[in-house]
């Protein structure tokens, strides 16, 4: 089943975007946009604000000035589960699992949005809320085999290794079958071999159900693969945006990465 | 349930997820639950029913409440007692303005009362979190005890400021007041409690408790991927509420007989059912029942050990009761803090394989 | 106006009281990071002990024959709630490192718990009258001059606890373990990997803590005997802490302060329309509400949350 793909017009523009806590300017007027079914890259130096920026567009930081339109849709601000509805999914840098459930029950939760039945039918457990909660578990248990981690299913995730624990993050965040899929750092702390498992796993989300996805990645030789076009921040700032080529040549670039001081800087 | 017995493969995802997918458990709860009904009640008497029984089948009720509450959206509460006590009042001013109002309707109406009350003072959980919330609830708790003991008219003006169950009957049987027979009693909060532990064990199987579940461990994460914390955190209190007063009801109407706010549903109350709690597991709907038990069993034990087998004075038992109740507190948080459920597992996975230690 | 003036110190006074048993826990949570819901028994059980040191009725006199002087018997009692201390540290605290807040807490229920029940077991139940020289009735310069009524007794509690906090502050401060303390209440894993042994620090806070409960104890016992009802302060003392914060000495203080007084006036001017006794819940409306504006108290720390 591999989805034809071929990018589409822009589903994810941000415009102008200023986030600021307290006197700290975490971003400055950002402007990108993302295609359909591409995968879109966020890189730069530590503390260039890639996370605040996945943070705005996710809903959980609210930026004071500029637009983010999503799927037609232009707002500044958002609720974090309004955003959730609306298609758009995400990992976390510091993984955000719920330690208390089973890998298994975590990936359901994922399947809130689409799941309704309310308490009554949840108490009676009969009828459509039972109907409901297999024909999920069906949708989980693809996912679940998708990602190669049905032997852990049963199994608490606070007890899993870390790089597993990244996989079923991820397959949390697929569960919701996404339109846009926000990745932070979603390699980091992996050895190789997990860092080309997790890439694989990657692709093949982009290839099979055509999720546009928006990574934030450190390992440049990843970025540099698999991205289709690359934004490059560094101090709140947007410093480039194209395709890894046009963006591996860009001297502001090479200049950040290599530490060259800024004259307007202190 | 985390452990699988070799040899049962379920064929479907319905059979994988059911309550007890394993035979053993199957059968054994089979058993206890027709021994609880058909068994116990022609063997019961005054003494075991008043002061074991219908006690434990009250506090697991109430602790099903608080564990939904604090073991499964981790919203602590230390309200239990003031919302039990609404539970009461709930039940007496319906039944004393609706004398002929069906006794287990008046039940339900209470609990939903309950709920309504428990929503109110639980909205404050949308700003605040963990251990702050706890110092909110005890302003329900204060509040609400204060309000049943001065407001005149929700004990019916009575000079005494007490409230007095009056009789009822169920299917033609007397179920409250003193000439109640204890099985009867009995087998009405017994039937209630199995009923709404289903209910609730089947709540927090669904996507309900998996959300509760995901505030409790993570909220901000919980957010993120589309649970609606408000949505999520009343319906909790909600329904917690809703067993809580069930529980007070029961408490006030089948087993005191009459009730005083301040003393039956003081602080006191609140800690005695977060401890149950806690020692039976939290998030856990056998740890409710377990806890319960081993709190009303407890007290029994010391005093006749100590009063009746040793001549110990009353109030050198209950001091006693007392610090027995605090260092065990203490030794189940240190040494298991997911309490008793959680050793009956372990219990049952070394029992499998015995006797090989892994 | 008069009488609203007299409400207001009067509210104040009370305040002072409370503060002093906020102190306790502000120590133990910066320190510790535990909110320490025994901590009003622990005054309970230090005024006990001071009691027991110091009158003719208690076993320390049946099994000694004497009866040691006020001064010896507060070092006596120190003695004894270190020991407590260390004793608490040993049995619960080295056990919970880094358990969740919330388990922290009911551990400390449960210690609240044994500790009445051991109290009540080495010294009995029934009241006891702490006299320990503290001037007691109305302050008369005042009262003869102004027609102002004052408690002497208050006056001292509030010097006291005025003293208290300054020499918290600079010790929390300005010294080698008060740095260390601030250290530990962030992270204990984080400290013991820097080399703070966070046994010995426990062991000090708790101590310290001890102390200020002794202090709070033999202030509380003077005014109204050592009783049974002085365990139950520890739920007066939350909603103290939530308008001062949790991590603060003068929050503790501030937060005392307006608890008591919001206390007495509510009661004084609008129990009367409700059939009084509002005391019993009206600080706990009133931090309630508090939380409501602002989650962190009046000087705690703003709780930032990232993901």
């Amino acid at each position: 089943m591999t989805f034809d793909r071929k990018i589409g017009d822009t589903i994810l523009a941000v415009d102008q975007i200023s986030l600021s806590f307290g006197g700290v300017k975490a971003l400055s007027n950002i402007s990108f946009s993302v295609n359909e079914h591409e995968v879109f890259a966020i890189i730069g130096p530590n503390g260039a604000g890639k996370s605040s920026m996945l943070n705005c567009i996710n809903g959980f930081y609210h930026p004071q000035e500029g637009t983010i339109t999503f799927k037609g849709n232009t707002r500044r601000q958002v609720r974090p589960s309004e955003a959730a509805r609306e298609g758009i999914a995400r990992t976390f840098q510091n993984i955000a699992l719920f330690r208390g459930m089973s890998t298994l029950d975590n990936i359901m939760t994922g399947r809130n949005t689409k799941m309704n039945k309310g308490i009554f039918w949840q108490a009676l457990r009969i009828g459509p809320a039972e109907k409901e909660e297999m024909e999920n578990r069906a949708v989980v248990e693809k996912v679940i085999s998708f990602l190669e981690i049905e032997a852990i299913r049963k199994t608490a995730v606070g007890t899993l290794p870390y790089g597993l624990q990244k996989r079923v993050e991820l397959g949390r965040a697929l569960a919701a079958e996404p339109d846009l899929l926000l990745l932070d750092e979603p390699m980091a702390g992996m050895n190789i071999e997990e860092k080309q498992d997790m890439c694989r796993f990657i692709l093949d989300v982009n290839d099979e159900f055509g999720t546009t996805i928006v990574l934030i990645e450190h390992d440049m030789g990843v970025v540099m693969d698999i991205s289709d076009r690359v934004v490059v921040l560094d101090y709140g700032k947007k410093l480039a945006e194209g395709t890894p080529d046009q963006v591996r040549a860009n001297q502001a670039v090479i200049d950040a990465y290599l530490g060259v001081a800024h004259d307007d800087d202190v | 349930m985390f452990y699988r017995e070799a040899g049962q493969f379920k064929t479907s995802y319905k059979a994988d997820q059911a309550i007890f997918s394993i035979t053993q458990d199957r059968f054994i709860i089979g058993l206890f639950l027709i021994i609880a009904f058909c068994v116990v009640p022609f063997f019961i008497n005054d003494y075991w029913a008043n002061a074991i029984l219908i006690q434990f089948l009250v506090y697991a009720m109430a602790a099903l409440g608080l564990n939904i509450l604090t073991g499964y959206c981790g919203q602590v509460s230390l309200g239990t007692g003031g919302f039990m006590a609404v539970g009461a009042y709930a039940s007496y001013k319906l039944m004393t303005s609706f004398p002929e109002l069906n006794f287990v309707v008046i039940i339900l109406m209470s609990g939903g009362i309950t709920a309504a009350v428990g929503v109110f003072f639980g909205l404050p959980s949308l700003r605040i979190k963990g251990f702050y919330l706890a110092v909110a609830t005890l302003a329900a708790q204060f509040f609400l005890v204060w309000l049943f003991n001065k407001v005149g008219w929700f004990f019916n003006y009575s000079p005494t400021g007490m409230i007095v169950s009056p009789p009822r009957e169920i299917f033609g049987y007397l179920v409250t007041s003193a000439e109640a027979h204890p099985a009867a009693r009995y087998l009405f909060c017994l039937t209630f409690v199995t009923i709404f532990a289903l209910v609730a064990k089947n709540i927090v199987r669904g996507r309900v408790g998996r959300s509760w579940m995901a505030i409790r461990d993570m909220d901000i994460a919980a957010e993120l991927i589309g649970i609606r914390p408000l949505e999520a955190k009343l319906t909790a209190f909600a329904v917690s509420s809703f067993y809580v007063g069930v529980a007070g009801a029961l408490y006030f109407n089948v087993w005191l007989g009459s009730a005083e706010p301040t003393e039956a549903f003081d602080i006191f109350q609140s800690f005695f059912v977060l401890f149950i709690v806690i020692i039976g597991g939290l998030g856990s709907i056998l740890g409710s029942f377990l806890g319960a038990a081993f709190m009303v069993l407890v007290p029994i034990t010391l005093k006749t050990i100590m009063v009746d087998g040793f001549g110990f004075a009353v109030g050198a038992e209950k001091h006693a009761e007392v610090m027995l109740l605090g260092s065990l507190i203490i030794f189940f948080l240190i040494v298991e803090p997911h309490g008793l459920a959680r050793l009956w597992q372990i219990l049952k996975e070394k029992l499998r394989r015995w006797p090989f230690p892994y | 106006m008069l009488f609203l003036l007299e409400t207001v110190i009067s509210g104040l006074m009370a305040g002072v009281m409370y503060s002093l048993v906020a102190l306790g826990f502000v120590l133990i949570f910066k320190a510790s990071g535990i909110f320490n819901f025994a901590q009003g028994v622990f005054a309970l059980f230090a005024g006990l002990a001071l009691y027991d040191f110091i009158a003719t009725d208690g076993w320390f006199y049946d099994v000694f024959g004497f009866v040691l002087p006020v001064w010896l018997g507060i070092i006596a009692t120190m003695g004894v709630m270190v020991i407590v201390a260390w004793l608490v540290e040993f049995l619960v605290l080295r056990h919970l490192v880094n358990q969740e807040p919330i388990i922290l807490f009911m551990s400390t229920i449960g210690l609240a718990y044994f500790m009445e029940g051991l109290g009540d077991t080495l010294f009995g139940s029934d009241v006891k009258p702490l006299n320990i020289g503290l001037p007691s009735g109305a302050h008369d310069f005042l009262l003869d001059n102004y027609n102002f009524y004052v408690e002497k007794l208050e006056i001292v509690a509030a010097g006291v606890a005025t003293v208290l906090v300054i020499v918290l502050g600079i010790f929390f401060q300005k010294t080698r373990i008060g740095r260390a303390l601030r250290a530990v209440a962030d992270d204990h894993q984080a400290a013991l990997s820097v080399g703070i042994s966070l046994r010995t620090i426990w062991v000090i806070v708790w101590s310290v803590s001890g102390f200020v409960a002794l202090v709070a104890g033999i202030m509380w016992g003077s005014k109204s005997g050592i009783q049974f009802s002085l365990s139950l302060i520890a739920l007066k003392a939350l909603p103290v802490l939530i308008l001062g914060g949790f991590t603060s000495v003068p929050g503790a203080i501030v937060g005392g302060l307006i608890i008591g007084v919001g206390e007495k006036v509510a009661e004084v001017y609008a129990g009367p329309y409700v059939g009084g006794a509002i005391e019993n819940w009206f600080a706990y409306v009133l931090a309630l509400a508090f939380l409501l504006v602002r989650p962190q108290g009046l000087f705690g720390e703003k709780i930032i949350e990232r993901v």
